[in-house]
């Protein structure tokens, strides 16, 4: 990389900040709450520019009734469940999976769905339950495992969905008007899926600029610049500043996969309850791949760990560094609610990057 | 397949039965790889003249998944694991021990190539296996195989790195491109198709820390950061200094390969695992000695100066990115998982 060219964004910022008091910008997705922390962005930037944490860690949106079922299946003799990594350590009313793990259940942690069909198809003695989760960046390859699995004849193999889509919960938030914001930074690879599209309403009807950039440093301060602009004009408009990678439609196929398996639902995020539209849900056909159905266990209701702001947290309402538990009695090595587990989790950005906090 | 093949081609639980089995597989499989003086007598102990001084006794247990990986094997990691953790106490290893548990099922080819590693990695480090043991566990009990290594050291006179004495100024060096063992063992294992350009960089780092004590340079800490990756070693030293350490990213080498897969998967490539490297502690004004000492070994090509100690206060670890802003570095907790999307 180029530190000339960052330092000169870095300037050009500066100087597109010099009439603004304060420009509180949301970065949606969790990779990008990473990423910023990761690569120095954020020390990088004037004051007046804050840098807000949304809703775009997949594990952390998750609600707490889902994390239970998931361990109520795990409890189950014939059960295998399959999962990211992540979910393996978020603590539920009965401990977390990796404490079922313990316990002698059977979890098998993978990388993608498809290596799920895989274990699946190599134990066909178990019944394999899928935890799948996640933003359309994911959607897409659990649709891509059930129509494969469909094709092949897998029998043993479900999925226990709880996918959410980006879009809604932003206009959710927008319309609840709690968290005065004057932008968003949208994650790139979440877009190469929708497509610049999907953000008109956002930008049109909310007013709220809508910059859409890809990971790497350079490119982050080339969304931050954007947004920035935006906001010192008046303009409120969706950008693009990764167009290598982001169409204005999305991707098709993806779309086509995901809306053979599934149709769009109401949601329950953690903290903020249902949201109308913005989850997916099986279509009838695809039900008996459905785990809730084929093992009749419900999600149960959704609450916070004690004395955890990841509802809070998650919806750009708190600060980690605000929550009473942060850095004491709640860690990476003993954590407390979804934030401080998932490497995309906004807790566990701050606890591991921001030297504010040591 | 025969039940005659099977017992041909496969550890059975008879060859850790303690009789004739045994002594086939020994005989057939292990001894004549390992070959040397200390060993060959087969005596319950090895027997070793050593001279007067201060000696090193070091043990490691290890398992990996799977148990071949791109750039090496099980068998590999045990020599240079316990090597290392002798070569960065300053000492030179003169002996180790090899206790492997085989698992029922496996495959005697793969326990052949993997013995023909350790012979030539102890080769290598020039080491003898001194003495060992072989036991076999059921199927399903053992990870295919898992091995102990236990190493003695000399440690020659006035050689002394230790923690306590590193202070403000002190330069950091690395031997070469990090990350890639860990990343090498994980696309093995989940099959991400990049394990042709990614080579796991296991290897015994005795000669490469003999070349830079007798560099004439004041060497104050070495480690190997293994588990943790840099970040963890690092981390260590700012906590059992209580001194800061500034390390700047963009001298820190990585290749573009590991950098990518790091990127794909979302994990830090500081915090990923290495088994062989070497992080090393100087005095300021030795740092271009230590490192032209470095990159005239073959493990220390790309050496290079990352970083040094200050005394910048709270103690931390703190990383000038290569985009020019900075952040601290803090040891990982247990493995890090690739991120979801
Ligand atoms: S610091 Fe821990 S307890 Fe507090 S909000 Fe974050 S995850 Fe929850």
């Amino acid at each position: 990389m180029d530190a000339g060219r960052t330092q000169r964004l870095v300037e050009k910022i500066h100087t597109a900040c010099e009439h603004l008091e304060s420009v509180r910008l949301m970065e949606v997705c969790g990779t990008h709450t990473v990423s910023l922390f990761r690569s120095g962005v954020k020390s990088l930037l004037p004051e007046c520019i804050k840098l807000i944490s949304g809703p775009g860690c997949p594990v952390c949106v998750t609600s707490q009734g889902y994390i239970d079922a998931a361990c109520e299946l795990a409890q189950r003799d014939d059960v295998t469940i399959c999962t990211y990594g992540d979910m393996v350590r978020v603590p539920g009313r009965s401990g977390s999976l990796e404490l079922q793990r313990a316990g002698g259940a059977k979890i098998v942690v993978v990388y993608s769905a498809r290596d799920a069909l895989k274990f699946a198809r190599e134990h066909p003695d178990r019944k394999v339950v899928f935890l799948a989760i996640g933003f359309e960046t994911t959607t897409p390859a659990t649709a891509g495992m059930i129509l494969e699995a469909r094709r092949l004849g897998v029998g043993n193999l479900f999925a226990l969905a709880a996918h959410k889509l980006v879009v809604p919960v932003m206009e959710a938030m927008l319309s609840a008007g709690e968290v005065p914001l004057d932008g968003f930074l949208c994650p790139g690879h979440v877009s190469v899926i929708i497509g610049c599209d999907a953000y008109r309403d956002v930008a049109g009807k909310y007013g709220k600029p809508c910059v859409i950039a890809g990971f790497e440093p350079a490119n982050m301060l080339e969304g931050i610049l954007g947004l920035v602009r935006q906001v010192a004009e008046g303009r409120s408009e969706v950008e693009n500043v990764y167009p290598q990678a982001v169409s204005t439609r999305g991707n098709p196929v993806a779309a086509q996969w995901v809306g053979q398996v599934f149709e769009t639902s109401p949601a329950i995020w953690r903290a903020m309850g249902e949201i109308p539209s913005s989850g997916l849900d099986f279509r009838p056909e695809y039900r008996r791949f459905d785990a809730l159905e084929q093992f009749d266990v419900k999600t149960g209701p959704d609450y916070e760990p004690a004395g955890c702001l990841c509802g809070q947290v998650i919806q750009g309402k708190a600060d980690p560094s605000q929550c009473t538990l942060f850095a004491k009695s709640c860690t990476p090595v003993q954590p407390v609610g979804p934030c401080m587990v998932s490497s995309e989790g906004a807790c566990a950005a701050w606890y591991k990057y921001n030297r504010a906090q040591s | 397949m025969t039940g005659k093949q099977v017992t041909d081609e496969r550890i059975i639980l008879a060859h850790g039965g303690g009789g004739e089995s045994t002594r086939q597989l020994l005989s057939g499989h292990v001894l004549p790889k390992l070959a040397n003086e200390l060993l060959n007598p087969l005596t319950d102990s090895a027997v070793l003249d050593v001279p007067a001084g201060r000696i090193c006794l070091t043990t490691d247990a290890y398992t990996v998944q799977p148990i071949v990986f791109p750039g090496g094997d099980i068998g590999r990691l045990a020599v240079c694991g316990t090597v290392n953790d002798l070569a960065v106490m300053g000492a030179r290893p003169i002996a180790l021990s090899l206790a492997m548990v085989l698992e029922e099922g496996l495959d005697l080819r793969t326990l052949d190539a993997i013995m023909d590693s350790i012979a030539s990695a102890a080769k290598e480090a020039s080491v003898p296996i001194a003495t060992g043991d072989t036991k076999v566990v059921e199927h399903a009990r053992g990870d295919g195989l898992t091995i102990t290594t236990s190493g003695l050291g000399l440690i020659g006179d006035g050689v002394s790195p230790a923690m306590g004495r590193v202070g403000e100024g002190d330069a950091i060096l690395v031997n070469g491109g990090i990350a890639e063992h860990g990343l090498a063992v994980m696309s093995a294992r989940e099959g991400l198709g990049m394990e042709t350009q990614l080579l796991s960089d296991v290897a015994p780092l005795a000669g490469l820390v003999a070349v830079l004590l007798e560099s004439g340079c004041d060497v104050k800490f070495l480690r190997d950061p293994t588990r943790g990756g840099l970040a963890g070693v690092l981390a260590d030293l700012a906590e059992g200094t209580s001194m800061s350490i500034e390390v700047r990213e963009a001298d820190i080498p990585l290749t573009p390969i590991a950098r990518h897969m790091a990127e794909l998967l979302g994990l830090d490539p500081l915090t990923v695992a290495n088994e062989g490297k070497l992080l090393a502690v100087v005095a300021a004004d030795d740092a271009d000695k230590a490192l032209a000492a470095m990159r005239d070994h073959p493990l220390g090509r790309s050496a290079a100066v990352i970083g040094s100690v200050t005394d910048a206060s709270p103690p931390l670890v703190e990383l000038v990115t290569r985009a020019g802003g900075r952040r601290i570095v803090q040891r990982p907790y247990g493995e890090e998982l690739p991120r979801i999307c």
